[in-house]
C-alpha cells in the first residue's frame, strides 16, 4: 500500500465522495443547521431543539457503523472510517447527549435562553468527529478549528459573568496562538516529505531514512505544542484551570471529555501512524510532558479548594496517563485509549453531574467546603461521588481502574517500565486529592443546609454515569472486544 | 459457588442494610449481626469439609471474567488461606458485636464493615492476579471510612496516610504483575493472571526476580507492617474504633504475610532465597524495636500497636526462614495474633469506653475494681507474651525453631523479643491493674457487661484451644506447608554442587524424614 503512496501522482479529476463513510458527519451538520434555524421558531421553549440535538447525535452514532467493510477511504484518503473512529465518534455522542442532558436545567437555572447552544456542541462534535476521522493533515486542522471555535464560543456563554468572558478570551488567545504551531509544524513537515496524508508521511519516512532531517523533527515539536495545548499536557496546561473554572460547569465537562478525546485520536493517529519511525526522537519529548503533566496535573490538584480547578487539574494529570498511550503506539495502546477515553467519559460527566446537583441559582457552591457532611443528607450522592472520584483515581472496581491497567499494560509491553512506574506513583499522589473530597463529603459535619433539587436529567446522567462507571469495573469484558482493533 | 456466596453474602447484606429506615437502629444491629454470624457459621462448614491430605486447591471455582484479557474468576482455598478466610468470618462478627454501642451512624457503620469483610474474604480466596488485585485495594475504602468516621480526634490524618501507603505499595506491585502477565503470554503463549498457572510456569531470569520480588515485597512488607514502613500502623490503630483495630490487627495486616506465602515464595523461590537474610535482619530489627518502643508508650492503643510490628516480625521471621517449622509457626502465629491482639485491642476499647482516655497513668489498681476485665486482660496477656499452654507459646516456639535451623544467631536474637515482650507487656499491666486505686474516676468504673464478655470469651477459649491442642488447626495447612517449602527448596533452581558449597545455612536442613519426625514428636509435646 505504501508504495502505491510515493509514486507522484498527477492530480486526477475527483472521485466520486463516498457519502456512506461519510454519513456521520453529513447527519450531524444537517441536524446542526437544522437546530439553528429552528431556533428562529420555537421562542423561549428550547426543550424541542435539546429533543432533536439528541435525536440527531442518537443517528449521528447509528449512522457510524453504515460503512462496511472497513476501513473505508474517503475524500481522496483523507478520511477514514475504521474502528478507531467509529468507537470515537461513539464516545463523542455519548458524550455531547450527556452534555445537552447536563445544560438543559443548568442553563435554565442561569437564565441561558439561547438556542445556538445546542448547535454549536453539535458542531463541535462535527469537528470532533473529522478530528477523529482524518488521516490527512489538512483535515486534522480543520477538525481542530471547527472545534475550537465552537468552544471558544461556549466557554464564555455566561456573558454577563465576567469569569465566563476572561475563559473565553484566554482560551481563543491562546488556543490561536497553539493553532498557529499546529500549522507551522504541519507546513514543516509538509514541506520535506512533499505530502500531508498520514500514509505517504509514514512511507517517505520509511524509504528515505530521514529520521534525523532537522526540518521533520522541528515539525514534530511544533506538532507536540499544537496537540500539547489542545489536550492540556504540560507544560502547555495554562489555560485549562482558568477556562475550566470559568466556563458553564456543563461546558467544562465537555471540553473534559469530547474535544480532549478527539485531539488525542489525532494526536494518536499522527504520531503512531504518520511517524512512528521517528519515535526515537519523539518518544523522550513525550515522555517528558508526560511525566510533567502528571506530577503537576496532581500537585497542583492538592492545592484547589475549588472543586472545578481541581477537576480541570486532575484533567491535566489524565492527560498525562493518556500520552503513555500514545507513547506506546502499539495498537494495544490505540485500544487502552479508546477503553480510557470511555471510562473517563462516565466517570467526568456523572462526577460534574453531581457538582452541578448541588449548585444553586445565585450560589454555585463549588468550595471543597461546600460538600461538607454530604453523605448524611443525600448519601446515595455521596456514594456515587465517591465512586466517581476513585475511579478517577483508578481504584478497582471501577472504571478508571481497568482503564488506566489497560494503558499501563500496552506501556509495559512495549517495555516503558520506568514510565508506568512513576504513573501508578501518581495514582498513589491523586489518591490524595480526590479523597479530600470523600474527607469533606463523609468525614466533617454539614455547615449549611443542603438544598438540593433533584433535577430529572441531570439525575439522569449522574445515573448513566454511576452504570457506566460501575459496569465498566466489573464487567469490562464486551467493551475490551469492542475496543480491539484488530 | 459456596465460596463465592460466603465471600459475597457480607456485601450484599450491606447492600440490604441501606434499605433499613436510620432510625431503626436495633434491627440494622441484629441484622448485620445475624449475617455476619451466618457468614461464620457457613465457613465453618468449609473448614469440616475440607481435605487436609492434599495441598491442591479446594472449593474451586474457575469461570471466564474477562476474556479478551485471559483473566478468570477463579477462587479456591488451600491450606494457607483456609484458617485466615475463618478467621476474617470469625473476627467480623466479634466486630459486629464489639460494636453495638457505636453512636454514630450506625447503620453506615455497619454497612462499612460488612462491605470490608467481602474485601477481605476475596483477597484470601483469588486465584488469579487481578482478581486478587481488585480485592486487595477494594478492601482499603471501606477501611478508609471506617477509621476516618468514627474514629478519634487524628482520625483524618491517620485514614489518609493508611490509603495512601498501602496504595504506594500496592501500585508498584500492580507494575509487576502486569510485567509477569507479559512475560507469561511472552514465554508460555498462554494470555492468563492465573495464580497456579503463573507459580508453576514463571520462569523469569533472575535479575528481573528480583525486581518482581520487590514491587511484591514493598506492597506486603506495608501492609505486614515490617520495619521501616511501619509508620502508617500506630496512627491507624490509635485513631481507628476498636473494631476497626480489631479488624486491622486481626486480617489486615495478614494479608501482607499471606501475600508473602502466596506470591514472593512460590513466584520467585530464588530471589526469596537471595533475600533471605535482608528479610531476616529487617524482621529482627522490627521484633526488637517495636518492642522496645512499646515499652515507652503512654497509650494503651499504642502500645499494642507496637507490639503488632514486634510480634509480625516473628511471623516473617517464620515465613523466611523458608523451612516447615518457620513457616507452619508463621501461619499458626497469624491466628494467633489475630486472637491475642484482637483481644487486646477489644479490652482496651471496654476502658476507653468507660473513661473516654487510654493513658497508662490513668489508670491503676482496676483489678480491684474489675476483676474479671483484669482475669481476661491477664490471659490476654499472657497469650500475647507466649506463655506456654497458651497459643502464643506454640508460633514463637515453631518460629524459633524453624529458624534456628537456619541461624542461630537470628534465633538468638529474635529470642530477645520474648523476653522484651514480657517486659512491656507485663509493665503495663502492672501499671493498670495492679498498684493504687487512687484515681477517683476510676472508682466507679464497672466490670465487663455481658456483651464484652461475649466478645471477649471466645477468644479467651481459642487462647487456650490453640495452645493445648493445635492439631486440629496445624492440620489444615501441613499438605500445603509441605509443597510451599519444596517449591522454595534451594534444590529446584540451583546445582547439587553449589547446594553443597554454599553450606551456611543449608547445611543445618534437615532431611525430609527427619522433619517428619520432629514434627511429629513436636505435636505429642503440644498435645500434652
Amino acid at each position: 500500500m505504501i508504495e502505491e503512496y510515493l509514486i507522484v501522482e498527477p492530480i486526477n479529476a475527483p472521485e466520486s465522495i463516498d457519502l456512506i463513510a461519510l454519513a456521520p458527519v453529513l447527519v450531524l451538520s444537517v441536524f446542526a443547521m437544522g437546530v439553528l434555524v429552528l431556533d428562529l421558531w420555537v421562542g423561549k421553549n428550547k426543550t424541542l431543539l435539546m429533543f432533536i440535538s439528541l435525536v440527531g447525535l442518537l443517528m449521528t452514532a447509528i449512522s457510524a457503523f453504515a460503512k462496511h467493510p472497513l476501513p473505508a477511504f474517503a475524500f481522496t484518503d483523507s478520511y477514514i472510517v475504521d474502528h478507531l473512529s467509529i468507537f470515537f465518534i461513539c464516545i463523542f455522542t455519548l458524550s455531547s447527549a450527556l452534555t445537552i442532558l447536563l445544560s438543559f436545567e443548568y442553563n435554565e437555572r442561569k437564565g441561558i435562553k439561547a438556542g445556538e447552544y445546542y448547535a454549536l456542541i453539535l458542531l463541535c462534535t462535527v469537528g470532533m468527529i473529522i478530528l477523529a476521522s482524518s488521516t490527512d493533515m489538512i483535515m486534522i486542522f480543520l477538525g481542530i478549528e471547527i472545534v475550537s471555535i465552537c468552544l471558544y464560543v461556549l466557554a464564555g456563554f455566561r456573558r454577563d459573568d465576567p469569569v465566563s468572558n476572561e475563559a473565553a478570551l484566554k482560551y481563543f488567545l491562546l488556543g490561536a496562538f497553539a493553532t498557529g504551531f499546529l500549522l507551522y509544524g504541519m507546513a514543516l513537515i509538509y514541506g520535506s516529505t512533499g505530502s500531508t496524508n498520514l500514509f505517504k508521511i509514514a512511507g517517505f519516512i520509511k524509504t528515505e531514512g530521514t529520521q534525523s532531517n532537522p526540518l521533520i523533527l522541528m515539525g514534530i515539536v511544533f506538532l507536540v505544542i499544537g496537540f500539547g495545548f489542545k489536550v492540556a499536557a504540560v507544560p502547555f496546561h495554562m489555560w485549562a484551570p482558568d477556562v475550566y473554572h470559568g466556563s458553564p460547569t456543563p461546558v467544562t465537562a465537555f471540553m473534559a471529555v469530547g474535544p480532549k478525546a478527539a485531539a488525542f485520536a489525532a494526536f494518536f493517529r499522527v504520531f503512531a501512524e504518520a511517524i512512528p519511525d521517528m519515535s526515537l526522537s519523539w518518544e523522550i519529548l513525550l515522555c517528558i510532558i508526560a511525566v510533567l503533566s502528571m506530577f503537576v496535573g496532581n500537585l497542583g490538584a492538592i492545592m484547589q479548594t475549588n472543586i472545578k480547578r481541581m477537576l480541570a487539574f486532575s484533567s491535566i494529570s489524565h492527560a498525562g496517563y493518556l500520552l503513555i498511550a500514545v507513547i506506546a503506539k502499539s495498537s494495544l495502546a490505540g485500544s487502552g485509549l479508546l477503553f480510557y477515553m470511555l471510562a473517563y467519559a462516565f466517570t467526568t460527566f456523572g462526577a460534574f453531574g453531581i457538582v452541578i446537583l448541588l449548585g444553586k441559582k445565585e450560589k454555585e457552591n463549588l468550595e471543597l467546603e461546600n460538600y461538607s457532611g454530604l453523605a448524611y443528607k443525600h448519601p446515595i450522592l455521596a456514594l456515587s461521588m465517591t465512586v466517581f472520584l476513585l475511579s478517577l483515581g483508578g481504584l478497582p472496581p471501577f472504571a478508571g481502574f481497568v482503564a488506566k491497567f489497560y494503558i499501563f499494560s500496552a506501556a509495559i509491553e512495549e517495555g516503558f517500565v520506568t514510565l508506568v512506574v512513576i504513573a501508578v506513583l501518581n495514582s498513589a499522589i491523586s489518591f490524595y486529592y480526590y479523597l479530600k473530597v470523600v474527607v469533606f463529603m463523609y468525614m466533617k459535619e454539614p455547615n449549611s443546609e443542603f438544598q438540593i433539587s433533584l433535577t430529572p436529567m441531570t439525575l439522569f446522567v449522574v445515573i448513566v454515569g454511576i452504570i457506566g462507571t460501575v459496569e465498566l469495573g466489573i464487567f469490562p469484558d464486551p467493551i475490551i472486544a469492542l475496543t480491539n482493533l484488530h | 459457588m459456596f465460596l463465592t456466596f460466603i465471600t459475597f453474602l457480607p456485601i450484599i447484606g450491606a447492600l440490604f442494610l441501606a434499605f433499613f429506615p436510620k432510625e431503626n437502629e436495633g434491627a440494622i444491629k441484629q441484622t448485620a449481626l445475624a449475617i455476619a454470624a451466618a457468614d461464620f457459621l457457613l465457613s465453618l462448614f468449609l473448614w469440616t469439609n475440607f481435605d487436609n491430605s492434599t495441598h491442591k486447591m479446594q472449593f474451586e471455582l474457575n469461570i471466564s471474567w474477562i476474556e479478551s484479557w485471559g483473566i478468570n474468576y477463579h477462587i479456591g482455598l488451600d491450606g494457607i488461606s483456609l484458617l485466615l478466610y475463618v478467621m476474617t468470618t470469625f473476627l467480623t462478627m466479634i466486630c459486629v458485636i464489639a460494636s453495638w454501642d457505636v453512636k454514630k451512624h450506625i447503620r453506615e457503620y455497619m454497612m462499612a464493615m460488612l462491605a470490608l469483610s467481602t474485601g477481605m474474604l476475596g483477597v484470601f480466596i483469588s486465584l488469579d492476579l487481578f482478581l486478587f488485585y481488585v480485592f486487595w485495594e477494594f478492601q482499603l475504602v471501606p477501611m478508609y471510612i471506617i477509621v476516618g468516621v468514627w474514629g478519634g480526634p487524628r482520625r483524618i490524618y491517620a485514614a489518609v496516610k493508611f490509603f495512601i501507603y498501602t496504595a504506594v505499595g500496592s501500585l508498584l506491585m500492580l507494575v509487576a504483575i502486569i510485567w509477569i502477565y507479559f512475560h507469561v503470554k511472552e514465554t508460555t503463549g498462554v494470555a492468563t493472571a492465573d495464580i497456579l498457572f503463573i507459580t508453576d510456569n514463571i520462569s523469569a531470569p533472575l535479575d528481573a526476580q528480583k525486581w518482581l520480588w520487590m514491587a511484591f515485597f514493598l506492597a506486603f512488607a506495608i501492609k505486614v507492617p515490617m520495619f521501616p514502613f511501619h509508620t502508617w500502623l500506630p496512627d491507624a490503630h490509635v485513631e481507628a474504633p476498636t473494631a476497626g483495630s480489631v479488624i486491622l490487627a486481626g486480617v489486615l495486616l495478614k494479608m501482607g504475610t499471606y501475600g508473602f506465602l502466596r506470591f514472593n515464595l512460590p513466584f520467585f523461590p530464588q530471589a526469596s532465597y537471595d533475600f533471605m537474610p535482608f528479610i531476616a535482619w529487617l524482621s529482627i530489627i522490627g521484633i526488637v524495636y517495636g518492642a522496645l518502643v512499646s515499652m515507652v508508650q503512654e497509650d494503651l492503643k499504642k502500645l499494642v500497636a507496637y507490639s503488632s510490628v514486634s510480634h509480625l516480625g516473628f511471623v516473617m521471621l517464620g515465613i523466611f526462614a523458608l523451612n516447615e517449622y518457620g513457616i507452619q509457626g508463621a501461619l499458626i502465629q497469624n491466628i494467633n495474633h489475630g486472637i491475642s491482639t484482637g483481644a487486646l485491642f477489644l479490652l482496651v476499647g471496654v476502658i476507653y469506653d468507660r473513661r473516654h482516655t487510654r493513658l497508662i497513668k490513668e489508670f491503676g489498681g482496676l483489678s480491684k475494681q474489675m476483676p474479671v476485665y483484669a482475669v481476661c486482660f491477664m490471659i490476654v496477656a499472657l497469650s500475647s507474651i507466649g506463655l506456654p499452654g497458651m497459643n502464643g507459646f506454640v508460633g514463637e516456639f515453631l518460629i524459633l525453631l524453624g529458624i534456628f535451623q537456619v541461624s542461630g544467631l537470628w534465633a538468638a536474637c529474635a529470642t530477645s523479643g520474648v523476653i522484651l515482650a514480657a517486659c512491656y507487656i507485663l509493665w503495663m499491666f502492672q501499671r493498670v491493674m495492679f498498684l493504687e486505686l487512687n484515681n477517683p474516676k476510676n472508682m466507679k468504673l464497672k466490670d465487663l457487661n455481658v456483651r464484652e464478655l461475649i466478645t471477649v470469651v471466645p477468644l479467651l477459649v481459642l487462647i487456650f484451644w490453640i495452645g493445648l491442642y493445635p492439631k486440629p488447626f496445624m492440620k489444615t495447612f501441613d499438605a500445603s506447608v509441605n509443597h510451599l517449602v519444596s517449591r522454595v527448596s534451594p534444590d529446584n533452581f540451583r546445582p547439587t554442587k553449589d547446594h553443597q558449597e554454599g553450606g551456611g545455612h543449608n547445611a543445618s536442613l534437615m532431611t525430609k524424614t527427619e522433619l517428619a519426625k520432629l514434627s511429629q514428636r513436636l505435636q505429642k509435646t503440644s498435645h500434652n
